[in-house]
């Protein structure tokens, strides 16, 4: 028996609802519970005073980019990445090479995160074949594999009616195993997610950026916002027709935000009133809430990414949006390119940054520091709300749960340092960003994997 | 110095270089070749096709002595996939003062100015974004011809929104104090172009008395795949200069197009070999600019 105590921090589990400072132990990987425990004699104490101690942080969206673009980076190198941000499960997305369609592609996702003994990594499985969008992948299969949601990210399910037929299909795929977490009845009714990546390809067809005043200045091709908004309109609209799982990855406009709240609100309305209802949930990344198309004036390809930077006001409705619990996920959409392909033309630059080891500062530097959202708020959008959207029994600190642990120091000021990443590829635009708050230790199933603490 | 565009030099910058430009007017022809720039060479980097800004840079550079290198990407290591950045690098380290660059890409010169040391880059065009030595061209013309340029209107017709031969006129016209009108469907006259301190019109006929000077951008024909308009011919229709509209026109209105011209388009034949045509004069003038710009270039 192995015991691991968190010694005298303050515990947020949004999920319990707990905020308070008292002791954490860890037994064989799993919680034990809070508080003092006469009985048990840790082998490893964390001093966690004037720490934040949390659930791991869940990133469910991070591209790993293996197999096929190793040189970008690799799920060792990712999930490593991950570790040193706090980050203790991981999903990665299926645009790989090939794709993630199959069930032993996401057999070898868990194999490679296996191997690599770094934090969790769980797949999510292509939509369709190839992410062609011709065709509905193996989605049993695949579940069976151990994928835990569906996407063709990268690209849009553009057809309507393979989009319905997944969105019904992933229903039956319900959970089995029982959860250490309490699982509310609602969160249990609609099977699988569908993660949707919205994006009306005939209306940003060339597009390298936000369409508006920057791009029309630079002489830019644009992408307009609405391109995102149709898309999500219609799937808020196929999930309530279909009854399914539909979660937003990345929002990056107002008008996304808003007709996100006005599904929720209509889901809710019909849970009420006792009808068939359906689940729509969005997530926001850190740079669609701190960065605009502005920052695009120099040409520099570390700010072009998909969907792309928009205008304040956009920003401004994300915030808005995180605020209000519109928007219940924070993700980073990490999205490693080796430096010579970013070193290019500005429109031939491939779209994306790398966010795992900027999520934590960023988030609370731009979040709780602003006064946007309270730190339980915080950690619950990158804990127990993304683990209810994958349906995954993690995310809490509640008794029996396995023990990821991410420790904070909530006010350390430091600077970002691309060249220390553990990721691969540093295409990140906040080197020489100030920022407050970092992971201080990062527990996996009750292994320390990381720490800085005494 | 670089020459990245006209949007960030200021008005005393641009009206310094319309200055310079007019000791070059016919080098080489009625006036001696110089030697301003002799042992200084230039490399001219296409990496979009183009004859006249290609033919005239070249020439310019020649007549004011300098040396020039000539590369396209057909038929070099870019076939074998060397990169934009690598490539220019690569001409450079052979010892080369100024880069004259044209890219599809916006914001290709300025990527390699971050990359390149000791040396200068000038912009033969970027994508859509400016094409610096045609503004300052188109502007030098209207100069030369009507003596000033504050206060004047000038209407630039047709596709602004892929335009950088737009753009950098917007920029330079606006900061000598002109009046400018982005006319066309609101397909290529976005809303947006009012930024630049613009009057958007979207019908040719209600502003041709208004307008000193008309610059009739060329229409690719490529757009009328993408929606922008129905037809070349419904384009002539809505947005050519023809016969009849120059008689409406100002009697001394002056005639630009930064070509190449379409004719029976954008322009019909009539108009663009009548007396309010100054469309060779630019091409003459476009020389002496590039003498200017290139002369600038070399120097820190």
């Amino acid at each position: 028996m192995s015991t691991l105590l968190f010694q005298n921090g303050r515990v947020i589990d949004p999920a319990q609802g707990v905020d308070r400072v008292t002791d954490l132990y860890v037994v064989d990987g799993l919680v034990v519970g809070l508080g003092p425990h006469p009985g048990l004699t840790p082998d490893r104490v964390l001093d966690c005073t004037g720490k934040i101690v949390a659930p791991g942080l869940i990133d469910m969206h991070v591209h790993l980019r293996e197999p096929g673009r190793e040189e970008d980076e690799t799920i060792e190198t990712g999930a490593s990445a991950a570790i040193a941000g706090g980050v203790t499960t991981v999903a990665c997305m299926p645009n790989t090479e090939p794709a993630l369609d199959t069930r032993d592609a996401a057999e070898f996702v868990i194999l490679q995160a296996k191997r690599a003994e770094q934090c969790f990594v769980l797949p999510i499985g292509a939509v369709t074949k190839g992410r062609q969008g011709k065709e509905l992948a193996e989605l049993g299969k695949l579940v069976d594999g151990g994928a835990v949601a569906f996407t063709d990210d990268g690209a849009p399910v553009a057809s309507a009616e393979i989009m319905r037929r997944a969105l019904e299909y992933t229903k039956m795929f319900r959970r089995k195993e029982k959860f250490a977490r309490p699982v509310d009845e609602f969160e249990d009714r609609f099977g699988k997610a569908v993660l949707v990546h919205a994006e009306i390809l005939e209306l940003t067809e060339g597009g390298v950026m936000n369409e508006g005043a920057v791009s029309h200045r630079l002489g830019v091709r644009g992408m307009p916002g609405v391109a995102e908004d149709i898309m999500i309109f219609r799937d808020i609209v196929l999930a309530e027709l279909t009854g399914g799982k539909v979660h937003i990855l990345h929002v990056s406009t107002a008008g996304g935000v808003h007709l996100i709240r006005k599904g929720r609100k209509r889901a809710e309305e019909l849970r009420r009133a006792g009808k068939p209802s359906f689940w729509i949930s969005g997530e926001a990344c850190p740079h669609h809430f701190i960065l605009t198309d502005e920052t695009l004036t120099e040409f520099d390809s570390n700010y072009k990414m998909a969907p792309p930077l928009r205008t304040q006001a956009d920003v401004d409705a994300i915030i808005e949006g995180l605020k209000d619990g519109t928007l219940s996920v924070l993700a980073t959409d990490h999205a490693p390119h080796a430096p010579e392909k970013k070193a290019r033309e500005f429109d031939q630059a491939p779209n994306g940054i790398v966010g795992l080891e900027t999520f934590l500062p960023l988030c609370v530097t731009h979040l709780v520091e602003k006064g946007h959202l309270t730190w339980p708020q915080m950690i619950e959008k990158m804990t127990v709300n993304p683990a209810k959207v994958l349906g995954i029994d993690r995310g809490t600190l509640v008794d029996g749960a396995v023990a990821d642990v991410t420790v904070i120091d909530p006010a350390v000021k430091w600077t970002i340092d691309v060249t220390k990443f553990r990721s691969k590829s540093r295409n990140c635009p906040y080197h020489g960003w100030p920022v407050t708050g970092k992971a201080v230790a990062t527990v996996v199933g009750g292994e320390v994997r990381m720490s800085t603490l005494g | 110095m670089h020459l990245l565009g006209l949007e960030h030099l200021s008005r005393d910058e641009i009206v310094g270089l319309l200055d310079a430009a007019v000791e070059f007017v016919g080098v080489g022809r009625q006036v001696a070749k110089r030697n301003d720039l002799a042992g200084k060479v230039i490399a001219n980097i296409f990496y979009e096709p183009s004859t006249r800004t290609r033919l005239s840079f070249a020439l310019a550079a020649r007549r004011v002595g300098a040396e020039t290198l000539d590369f396209s990407p057909s038929g070099s290591s870019t076939a074998k996939g060397e990169s934009f950045i690598d490539t220019a690098q690569n001409i450079v380290a052979m010892g080369v003062d100024v880069v004259v660059v044209r890219h599809s890409s916006s914001g290709a010169p300025l990527l390699l100015t971050k990359h390149l040391k000791d040396v200068s880059v000038v912009n033969a065009g970027d994508g859509a974004h400016e094409h610096p030595t045609q503004g300052l061209l188109d502007i030098f013309t209207l100069r030369q011809r009507l003596g000033r340029i504050a206060g004047l209107t000038v209407a630039l017709v047709g596709d602004i929104l892929h335009s950088r031969v737009a753009r950098s006129n917007i920029h330079g016209l606006t900061k000598l104090g002109a009046k400018v009108i982005a006319c066309g469907p609101p397909t290529l006259v976005p809303s947006e172009v009012a930024q630049f301190g613009v009057e958007i019109a979207h019908d040719l006929d209600a502003i041709l008395e208004r307008c000193d000077v008309l610059n009739l951008l060329r229409v690719q024909f490529e757009r009328q795949r993408g929606a922008f308009f129905p037809s070349v011919g419904e384009y002539a229709h809505l947005f050519g200069m023809n016969g009849e509209r120059l008689r409406r026109a100002k009697a001394d209105v002056l005639i630009l197009a930064p070509g190449p011209i379409n004719r029976g388009v954008e322009i019909t034949p009539d108009v663009a070999d009548c007396r309010n045509s100054a469309i060779l004069d630019q091409v003459n003038n476009g020389l002496a600019v590039r003498m200017a710009v290139l002369k600038r270039a070399c120097e820190l």
